[in-house]
């Protein structure tokens, strides 16, 4: 561990109302859930803040249920608890796929939904999937609650609309018409952080989101419409490259992400027919 | 700070911060479980937190109390993966080994050769290779060898 314990604290809140009241009056204050990606930090001695608080016990931001047709997904629930709910399941495949697709078992039991959301990383694997499906990010403070749309929520590189003092309670996805599809390219089925990742949706209008090739996650929205209109997959393919951005990194290349993008799209088009 | 520790109520004091690996090896003394990358990737920290497989360097000491944390020294050294393990070869410098049957014992009884490689797949060994290790995973249950076929990974 290359941060120094002295300088840090946890706070534990009694309920989650206590700990809107702590957001709202000791900022700058970190959240802290499952710690996949803020103990990664820690270890490597670039800390995400000196104040964190605790939000793993707080239950009631566990569980995934059905609200008047809107499937609610808990801020803290696990991506295992994803894997293993019937509900999940049933109402999003490719959520359950991205979910089997991250880390591995270790990272299953403890990363949750609303981390990976939070942590507005383009990589995150679940996020297609709640682009694709139009999800709602539920944000709560000491002051309400708002729902912003998840096609809205980031605003750049790792940035989010969500303001000081406000965490995510909740993911909701509305139902979904259409076949569901998603695939993760990486090195190495476990582990490995993706190059590219895809979740889509084949209905009329067909709902195609992308991450990896871009400063955040991405719907393409012309080279969907082009597909609606009837539209061959080669025209798609190339619109595909006027909506995506990707770059070199210690992961992967442009060039490939592209290519791969593309191989992608075709893959979705074709089994999903 | 308490909670269960192999299978004992204890009361440790430590900061809620300290990552759990640290406090089980430098508070506890509990130096079977072994640091590999500190960042989640390797599993060489594997423990169960109420029977799940967690990376103990990723777990804030603050989120087990009132937990039951289960390491490899709870197995007394009598647990029939403990034996497979040295029966089948499964183990050869040794670091990542009690990560390996920790990540074993959390797995379920009827697992697959399938389940098996994906409930270890947060697991890294750069020696033995992996076949020694589901053989003694299939043996601790009271199989020949390992049931299920094996299929290439896309």
């Amino acid at each position: 561990m290359r941060t120094a314990m002295s300088a840090l604290e946890l706070i534990e809140p009694r309920s989650l109302g206590h700990a809107l009241e702590i957001l709202r009056d000791r900022q700058p204050v970190v959240p802290l859930a499952g710690c996949t990606d803020i103990y990664v930090a820690l270890n490597a001695g670039a800390p995400a803040g000196t104040r964190f608080l605790n939000l793993w016990p707080l239950d009631v931001l566990r569980g995934i249920r059905l609200r008047n047709g809107v499937l609610s997904i808990g801020a803290l629930t696990s991506y295992s608890e994803i894997i293993r709910s019937p509900l999940a399941r049933r109402r999003v495949p490719a959520l359950v796929a991205a979910s089997r697709e991250i880390g591995a078992v270790q990272i299953q039991n403890r990363g949750t939904i609303g981390g990976n959301v939070a942590n507005a990383s383009p990589a995150g694997d679940t996020l297609p999937v709640l682009a694709a499906t139009d999800a709602v990010v539920v944000l709560r403070s000491a002051g309400g609650t708002r729902r912003v749309p998840f096609n809205g929520f980031y605003t750049g590189y790792r940035k989010t609309v969500m303001l000081p003092g406000e965490i995510i309670t909740a993911i909701e996805i509305p139902p979904v018409a259409g076949r569901q599809w998603f695939r993760k390219v990486g090195t190495r089925a476990a582990q490995a952080i993706s190059k590219v990742v895809v979740a889509a949706v084949r209905a009329p209008h067909p709902r195609i989101a992308f991450g990896s090739v871009a400063p955040t996650v991405v719907r393409v929205p012309r080279t969907e419409q082009l597909l609606a209109n009837g539209g061959s997959i080669d025209e798609a393919a190339a619109m595909l490259l006027t909506e995506i951005h990707p770059i070199d990194d210690m992961r992967s290349t442009a060039e490939y992400r592209a290519r791969v993008a593309c191989n992608l799209l075709r893959a979705f088009w074709t089994e999903t027919a | 700070m308490r909670f269960v520790l192999n299978g004992r109520q204890v009361d440790v004091r430590a900061h809620a911060m300290k990552r759990l690996l640290d406090v089980l090896r430098e508070d506890c003394g509990l130096t079977g479980t072994k640091e590999g990358c500190g960042e989640g990737e390797c599993g060489a920290c594997t423990v169960l937190v109420d029977g799940r497989a967690v990376n103990a360097c990723l777990v804030p000491f603050g989120q087990v109390r009132g937990r039951r944390v289960l390491t490899i020294e709870g197995l007394k050294g009598t647990h029939p993966l403990q034996a497979a393990f040295v029966g089948e070869g499964g183990t050869q410098c040794g670091i990542c080994t009690p990560g390996m049957i920790m990540a074993a014992a959390a797995l379920a009884k009827d697992a697959t050769l399938e389940d098996v490689r994906l409930g270890l797949a947060g697991n890294i060994c750069r020696c033995t290779g992996y076949t020694g290790i589901y053989r003694a995973i299939a043996k601790s249950r009271g199989r020949k060898g390992p049931r299920g076929t094996l299929r290439p990974q896309p």
